[in-house]
């Protein structure tokens, strides 16, 4: 077993025996899962709502495909609104994880003889990465997939599954999710490498969360609507950004302060 | 084995380690004594590689700290000041980790032939935080040897132990030092430094003194024997005296305490001389200054 699979398996085997963690991973996927279902069964067959489609934002309607009814356009704005609270799992998760990887180490004093093995900081915090990322990126895509069949089964109308379903969420969830895991793992392990309380470092790398959150507001309030183009380009943004916040994790990542300063 | 000329460690300019050169030999078990603050742990962590030295060299296991850090982790064993240990896991799972990190071939072997050298085998599936303080310690003890090094920092290893379990681990340390290990230990227990080690050294932020603890006490108190006498008179410490091999003979209570060089050759002429002065000669043993008293003459003189 190599190090950085050491590492992984050593942090999954710690960290899912904290409650806390093992919450913000079974059931904020379920609850993010169940609110647009729960949406799209009440919303089934209700004709009243045909003729709301004039209030809504008129960038969005342009998105609405056609042959819609102003119901349907309804459930699509609907759901795309809950689509946004989505993106929120892969920087929940990871930032709960990785805050208890790097100061739960301090805390119980297990990192001086961690650093004392062979192992580099770059496996070190390969290996964290990872650890964080991945339950945070198979969470997201379970949590997407337990949708996708639920809409299948309460949406019999074709047309309208394949506008909840479309390539711009797939992109969403596929291609930004594991990117914007990256950016939690990274501002978490930066975050967790200055502080020296566990607590102190999940709420601060929860700031992540913000930009989705004001993505959701933006969009709740007719600012502007999510579409392909629009995910792309934060994909874009987000491989750049990425790549500058893991030079600059690494980069703070100083065994000596770490080690000097934590008493 | 390890070789430091003027290691110097500052932090935001406060000196922790000033100008440290040393020597330890192969097999050696060197006791690295000092108070609180004096810049232990972090010579032992400039030593493992963990901090770099501001100025100065080191050389541990034919390595440069600085050139060759990564080798240098590889082949010593630490025993950090607090075991570490991942207290939800189990105590094979924790020794399974760091062997793995050690690069060990043999992970399981490693692991089991540990875990029974410290008794910890019948708890191995255990988590290691519902472990004594001693068997934490011990567990440590195994992580740090799992890999074979042939040179381990203990840092202070019976800190906070029971006398029972510290004599465990002293005991263990014994057995390590059989086999031939370098053993850097730092430690505050002077009586446990005085048992283990070949060769102290006392230290305040800088090396005050090196030497086996025999010849320490030797050149601060000199070499006392004491004669338990049935009938003593002060014509006899008098006469004691002025035998060149002497320093001094005083006599306390019924014993004749003589300070002399070289003991082993000069004893037997001063029992003659003292049997040929009347004496009558109960016993006759040596009065040993314990390595506390040399130790808190260096450090208050520092």
């Amino acid at each position: 077993m190599n190090k950085v699979e050491t590492i992984v398996r050593k942090e999954w085997a710690e960290v899912f025996k904290n409650r806390l963690v093992l919450f913000t991973v079974a059931f904020l996927p379920l609850i993010m899962t169940v609110i647009p279902l729960g949406i799209l069964f009440s919303m089934r067959g209700d004709n009243t709502l045909n003729s709301v489609t004039s209030s809504m934002p008129e960038q969005f309607t342009a998105f609405c495909p056609a042959n819609l009814s102003g119901g349907e356009c309804f459930q699509v704005y609907m759901v795309s609104q809950f689509m946004v609270m989505f993106m929120i799992l892969p920087l929940a998760i990871p930032s709960t994880i990785s805050a208890y990887s790097i100061v739960g180490e301090k805390t119980t004093r297990s990192l001086e003889p961690l650093l004392a093995t062979p192992i580099s900081t770059g496996e070190l915090l390969i290996g964290k990465s990872l650890a964080a990322m991945i339950p945070a990126v198979i969470a997201t895509y379970l949590a997407f997939g337990i949708y996708a069949v639920g809409a299948w089964i309460l949406i019999p109308n074709k047309l309208l599954l394949g506008a909840l379903l479309d390539l711009r969420w797939l992109i969403a969830i596929f291609i930004v999710g594991p990117l914007m895991a990256l950016m939690a793992v990274s501002v978490s392990i930066m975050v967790s490498s200055r502080v020296n309380d566990p607590r102190v470092a999940e709420q601060l790398s929860m700031v992540v969360i913000l930009p989705v959150l004001a993505v959701f507001f933006g969009q709740l309030a007719g600012l502007f609507v999510i579409n392909q183009q629009l995910i792309l380009v934060s994909a874009l943004v987000l491989v750049i950004f990425d790549a500058f916040l893991i030079y600059l994790s690494v980069q703070l990542f100083q065994r000596e302060t770490i080690l000097t300063r934590w008493k | 084995m390890i070789k430091t000329e003027n290691l110097t460690k500052k932090f935001n300019g406060n000196l922790a380690v000033d100008r440290l050169s040393l020597e330890v030999r192969e097999g050696e078990v060197f006791g690295f004594l000092g108070p609180n603050g004096a810049g232990k742990t972090t010579t032992v962590r400039i030593l493992t590689s963990l901090i770099a030295p501001s100025n100065g060299t080191a050389v541990v296991n034919g390595f440069e700290i600085g050139k060759n850090d990564k080798k240098i982790r590889q082949t010593v064993g630490i025993l950090t000041e607090t075991p570490g240990m991942y207290d939800n896991l189990s105590a094979e799972y924790n020794l399974r980790i760091y062997a793995n990190l050690y690069e060990v071939e043999d992970v399981a072997g490693q692991v089991e032939k540990y875990l029974r050298m410290l008794g910890l085998w019948e708890r191995r599936y255990d988590e290691a935080g519902t472990f004594s303080k001693g068997m934490k310690q011990k567990l440590a003890i195994a992580r740090a040897l799992l890999h074979e090094p042939r040179i381990l920092f203990l840092d202070e290893p019976t800190a906070g132990l029971d006398p029972e379990a510290a004599r465990l681990v002293r005991d263990f340390i014994e057995e390590l030092r059989k086999e031939g290990r370098t053993i850097f230990l730092c430690t505050h227990n002077l009586d446990e430094a005085d048992r283990l080690c070949d060769r102290i050294g006392v230290f305040k932020t800088r090396l005050l003194v090196m030497d086996t603890p025999d010849r320490l006490r030797s050149q601060l108190f000199g070499r006392k024997v004491v004669f338990h006498l049935r009938n003593s008179e002060q014509a006899m410490a008098d006469s004691i005296s002025q035998l060149p091999c002497v320093h001094d003979a005083k006599i306390i209570d019924n014993k004749l305490l003589v300070t002399l060089d070289d003991p082993e050759t000069n004893n037997p002429f001063i029992v003659r001389k003292l049997v040929e002065e009347g004496a009558d000669i109960q016993f006759v043993g040596e009065l040993r200054h314990s390595l506390e008293d040399v130790y808190m003459q260096f450090v208050k003189n520092a």
